[in-house]
């Protein structure tokens, strides 16, 4: 850690070094952020330009890797292993001057509790947040939480005075009618002050000279001028204009003629979201299907054939232009549980599919409906086209059914839909939210996403057990456990990991994160 | 006079609460706003939560009731999407709408009538033809491929003209205006020609074809016999006579500059309120549709209701019938 934050700094400062006058990044991307509000919205653009402006105890640099922010170290107390301590950075201000400290931390989180926030599930297991002194924090959870810092990556802190000042204290909610003043005004203490913003706009940033950050991070944009391009012709035409010199979203058909125009590149890495199909396997009897008194997906040979039968190299070179990672398993391979072997276990057979298919009587196949969006994911329709005429080599006749994605999700949560497309991303970054959500069996509190009706009462109690286990070698190995059974039942049906594709003049200089949040202060410029 | 317009007013307001109610039934097709409003890591609880406090849960004639309600007093409620009052957003987003829907429909009506009124007087010549079959691609391209082609050559290739947005505005009031800045007008050329292009082309066939049915008439063969010159015969006989028409199709035309700016201000993210519409669509934001909506009908409702009036006052025979019954 410290060798690291050494040699940021030394290649900080010989940047700094070469240029220094008024650099303005005009960025752009498909969607606004949706408020500014910080705790309103768990929503990719609205985190992605809270980010710039106003920070976290603890986050992620562009690798991914959790390093300092507004904390500088956290650890369990040692009195108490369901106490979290963090050591405040001293001498933050925020940009109207106010200084942060342990107030600030300890209402900004209470906050983000508040039933009207959208964050409040990832501090689910918080009881008490206290202030010992003025730049300790200690969070006190039900039970030892081992992973508590990774649930703090996108928990912003406010100030406290400038909220109560500004009639903010309250999240901002749809039916109370009025603006909340923190929709459209931020007070942070990120590296970027909100100089202006028009929702669905342009938003309009300016360099805080007062950043705790100085000399520590590149700092070489000056001015981010942020513009929401939602039609991806536009986007890229805008790109190769010059008229914007960042762009997020860089449609795949689009690769080759931005990175073969002179002056522009195009980054690419894996993203954190992989895309798969769910099935339902817990009903008796199917409503989309042609089998009458039982459900085929129920069988777990079925499930496998079905897996097999998938051709995911041939969904990457054809339908994604190689802009994706074939997947053998639900989780990206940032995510701590993450496996190698099983990540590449998916094979093609479709002799193989075919025997289990007679094993488990259906040598002829059924049909069946597949529900798919198609405005949510990188080509998303166009892999469900391509994984109907796959499964018709098995005998299972697919009825496509995509739809926009308002209407496509709702399937899910209403369990009205047999067989699916999901895609997941893992803020925390850790197995346990896969799991937590896809996998525990569907109520109240957890499996909210899980459509495939599965219902293990034993997996469920190792799910919740994980939450508590501050052994780590032993939490990894209950981890390595449960993905075993969720392997071995094949769960789920893993397409593959999505690519990000940034798009830039080729003098900007950045990795692509994973999270496709860019934090502006690690950009380069020459 | 008064009881044909209280009639009329009274048809009109069956239409927009048929309006309303065809929209708000349509809601329920368009998917559940509660995900888009909810982050990934909701529980079942908070989804029946918002539920309930959106009032979702109720039957569609009550939402239907609750909506009117508010609508009658000007509050259209608060946008799923952005957290504010749907009122505060339209009125932001209505100056961008309306300047271009004046520009393109500026453009169409002078464009227009210039290319009708020449091609019906030199119909036989090489331009006139020139003309005629490039605005027959005019109406047959869709918007978004002109607008699209129009930025390839104008942004990307020439690099002359800006690809989206407004340029820099200044607020007069509470209107942004466009108009004041070179950058404005500069980001107001393209949308205006795509989104009045195919108004230009069907004004000026329309234009045409009338000019040369006047030509034909026996009042303007005696003018010319009179030896009055051309351009006389042309501009003050011909052109006034073939405006009738003209005047009631730009009139109608009108309403739908406004309502389908919405695939033009798509491709040039113009932030106008069609553009705000194709986000409510994507999210689901029922308050701001259901206002866009009655929006659009008001105004194509008063449109008419004008156009119904001027009719009146214009035609004689109209007075007498409605007297006679």
């Amino acid at each position: 850690m410290i060798l690291r934050n050494l040699m940021m700094a030394a290649s900080a400062t010989a940047l700094m070094a070469t240029g220094a006058s008024a650099e303005t990044l005009r960025w752009a991307r498909a969607g606004d952020s949706l408020t500014l509000d910080p705790h309103a919205q768990n929503e990719g653009p609205t985190s992605a330009l809270a980010h710039q402006i106003m920070e976290t105890l603890v986050m992620r640099d562009h690798s991914g890797a959790l390093v300092p922010s507004l904390a500088t170290e956290w650890a369990p107390s040692e009195e108490n292993p369901n106490i979290w301590v963090f050591k405040l950075r001293e001498g933050v201000t925020f940009h109207d001057g106010a200084e942060f400290d342990s107030e600030d931390v300890v209402f900004s989180l209470n906050r983000a509790m508040t039933p009207d926030s959208d964050y409040k599930e990832l501090l689910a297991s918080v009881k008490e947040v206290r202030a010992p002194d003025k730049y300790t924090v200690e969070i006190e959870t039900d039970g030892p939480n081992p992973i508590m810092p990774n649930n703090l990556t996108n928990m912003f802190m406010m100030d406290k005075g400038w909220a109560e000042a500004n009639n903010a204290v309250k999240v901002q909610d749809y039916e109370g009618g009025e603006d909340t003043f923190a929709a459209k005004n931020a007070n942070g203490t990120g590296p970027y002050k909100l100089v202006s913003r028009e929702p669905d706009v342009k938003t309009v940033l300016a360099a805080n000279e007062n950043y705790w950050g100085q000399g520590e991070f590149p700092l070489q944009v000056t001015e981010v001028i942020y513009t929401p391009i939602q039609n991806a012709a536009t986007r890229v035409a805008a790109l190769l204009s010059g008229e914007v010199d960042f762009i997020q979203d860089v449609p795949v058909q689009d690769l080759e003629r931005v990175a073969g125009s002179d002056g522009l590149d195009v980054r690419t890495a894996p993203q954190n979201r992989v895309i798969f199909f769910g099935m339902n396997m817990g009903d008796a009897d199917l409503a989309n299907d042609n089998v009458d008194g039982k459900n085929p997906l129920s069988d777990v040979r079925v499930r496998q054939a079905m897996s097999k039968a998938i051709n995911r190299d041939a969904i990457k070179q054809v339908v994604m232009r190689g802009q994706s990672a074939p997947a053998g398993m639900i989780a990206p391979p940032f995510v701590n549980g993450w496996d190698e072997g099983m990540d590449s276990s998916s094979s093609t057979d479709i002799e193989g599919a075919k025997a289990l298919m007679a094993e488990a009587g259906y040598p002829d196949g059924f049909s069946i409906q597949l529900d798919c969006p198609n405005d949510r994911y990188v080509n998303d329709e166009a892999i469900c086209q391509a994984a109907v005429g796959m499964l018709a080599q098995i005998g299972i006749t697919v009825n496509l059914d995509a739809k926009p994605k308002a209407q496509h999700f709702p399937l899910i949560n209403n369990l009205e839909t047999d067989f699916y497309m999901l895609g997941w991303g893992v803020p925390t970054y850790d197995s346990e939210y896969i799991f937590n959500f896809l996998t525990h069996t569907k109520g109240e509190k957890y499996g909210s996403w899980n459509g495939t009706r599965y219902s293990n009462p034993d997996l469920d109690a190792k799910i919740v057990a994980l939450a508590s286990e501050t052994n780590l070698p032993e939490r990894d190995k209950q981890i390595a456990e449960i993905w075993q059974v969720v392997q071995d039942e094949q769960l789920y049906i893993p397409i593959h990991h999505q690519v990000l594709n940034w798009g830039m003049k080729s003098n900007v200089g950045t990795v692509v994160e994973p999270e496709d949040s860019p934090k502006i202060k690690y950009f380069t410029l020459n | 006079m008064f009881a044909y317009i209280v009639r009329r007013m009274f048809q009109s307001v069956i239409v927009l609460l048929v309006v309303g109610l065809v929209a708000f039934s349509m809601f329920r097709f368009v998917g559940d706003p509660i995900d888009n409003m909810l982050g990934q890591e909701r529980t079942q609880a908070d989804i029946d939560r918002l539920r309930t406090e959106l009032g979702l849960d109720q039957p569609f004639p009550v939402q239907y009731f609750k909506f009117l309600k508010g609508a009658v007093q000007g509050d259209f409620g608060v946008s799923y999407r952005q957290g504010r009052p749907v009122s505060t957003i339209l009125i932001e987003r209505a100056p961008a709408t309306l300047e271009l829907a004046f520009v393109s429909g500026f453009l169409a009506i002078t464009m227009g009538i210039a290319l009708g009124v020449f091609t019906a007087i030199r119909r036989q010549g090489v331009a006139a033809n020139v003309i005629m079959t490039v605005s027959l691609l005019g109406v047959s391209l869709p918007t978004f491929l002109i607008g699209i082609l129009l930025i390839y050559v104008f942004s990307i290739e020439l690099g002359v003209l800006p690809s989206f947005g407004r340029g820099e505005t200044v607020m007069i009031g509470s209107w942004s205006t466009g108009f004041l800045t070179t950058s404005g007008l500069k980001a107001l050329i393209l949308p205006a020609i795509t989104l009045g292009l195919y108004q230009m082309t069907l004004i000026m066939r329309l234009v045409r074809s009338e000019m040369l049915e006047v030509m034909r008439a026996d009042y303007v063969r005696f003018a010319r016999a009179r030896g009055l010159s051309d351009r006389v015969i042309n501009f003050r006989h011909a052109l006034k006579n073939t405006l009738v028409p003209v005047i009631t199709i730009t009139g109608l035309q009108l309403g739908s500059i406004i309502a389908f700016a919405i695939i033009t201000e798509t491709v040039f993210q113009w932030p106008g309120v069609g553009l705000l519409f194709i986000n409510a669509i994507q999210f689901v934001d029922i308050p701001v549709m259901a206002a866009y909506l009655m929006l659009i009908s008001v105004m194509f409702v008063s449109i008419n209701l004008i156009v119904d009036l001027l009719y009146y006052a214009i035609d004689p025979r109209l007075r007498v019938d409605a007297r006679a019954t």
